[in-house]
């Protein structure tokens, strides 16, 4: 299980996090993540592999002042 | 001899910094226009999935993007935020919110400018949003910001320039461009903060409340530029007693 901006989602371990932003429509162009607390830079979402108990953040821009 | 003003090495022509909270996505590329404004704000969230809309495809080419630190409650936080808004990729800029005061959305001088420091060095245009006291201002140019965001007012409330005093003493005393950002309602109450010479306004509650957001960010625009324009030409003196005639004294038709 990966928990994924609170959420725990299943089927993903093992995978990249390349497919697990794919596979829940998130959008690489506008987001930036977090696994574990640490930052992943954008060219290596394809390189990360994904392992049982991982805690993502993604986050985008919204309107704010 | 055009009249820019500078962030960190990016020079600037407009003096109004937009926000972008609280209306629809589809008003954001008229209030920008309308507004003329080169920069505009913005905040960090977890991303919705999904086909939603992203606000980076409302924003017209060419704006500078703010991130804001908005959520932080201490440097750690702003520190965590900055480089995560960073990450998305669009540009160094950020304005550092922290607080903890969740009544009155009053900013901790202290953590902010802990987190100038930090993020300064790490190369970004550091632009903290804080309580109009000088040392703490002297503190964020210490830390490297490379400007002041004094609050006219709490966040939100359109009461204007609550602080006036305090920001003229941080214009008068800090070389970096001051911005009043927080509070202001009006145009006029922007035109006012430029009169006194501050070196750019932000507001996003004034147009986001307002009847027609479009055509506050307009009206907006113009107080902007007066206030700016009346600062350059040097406002009259005042006279704290009596009068002065401004027609001739003299050749009255009863002489």
């Amino acid at each position: 299980m990966i928990k994924v901006n609170g959420e725990n989602r299943d089927g993903f371990a093992g995978k990249t996090l390349s497919e697990l932003l794919c596979g829940l429509g998130y959008k690489e162009l506008y987001i930036a993540v977090e696994l574990n607390g640490d930052i992943v830079k954008k060219d290596s979402y394809g390189a990360v592999i994904l392992k049982d108990g991982d805690c993502l953040e993604v986050v985008s821009f919204v309107g704010g002042g | 001899m055009k009249d820019t003003w500078k962030l960190g090495n990016h020079e600037f022509t407009s003096r109004f910094i937009l926000g972008s909270g609280k209306y629809s996505l589809d008003l954001i590329k008229a209030a920008v226009e309308n507004a003329g404004a080169q920069i505009i704000t913005l905040a960090l969230r977890r991303a919705a999935t999904g086909n939603v809309a992203n606000i980076l495809d409302y924003i017209p080419k060419g704006v500078t993007l703010l991130p804001n630190t908005s959520g932080a409650r201490n440097a750690e936080e702003a520190v965590r935020i900055a480089r995560l808004a960073r990450e998305v990729g669009c540009g160094d800029f950020i304005k550092i919110e922290c607080i903890r005061d969740s009544k009155y959305l009053l900013p901790d001088n202290y953590e902010t400018a802990k987190a100038t420091e930090i993020l300064a060095k790490e190369g970004f245009v550091v632009m903290p949003y804080m309580y109009p006291d000088l040392n703490a201002a002297r503190d964020m140019v210490n830390a490297g910001a490379a400007c002041v965001m004094p609050l006219g007012a709490p966040i939100g409330t359109n009461k204007g320039l609550a602080t006036k005093e305090f920001i003229k003493i941080l214009i008068e005393e800090i070389d970096l461009p001051v911005i009043v950002d927080a509070g202001i309602g009006k145009p006029s109450q922007a035109c006012e903060a430029m009169e006194m010479g501050a070196a750019a306004v932000m507001a996003n509650t004034a147009i986001a409340t307002a009847g027609d957001v479009p055509a506050m960010a307009e009206a907006f625009r113009y107080a902007i530029a007066a206030g700016r324009a009346a600062y350059l030409a040097g406002t009259g003196r005042v006279l704290e007693t009596g009068a002065a005639a401004s027609s001739p004294l003299t050749g009255f038709l009863a002489d």
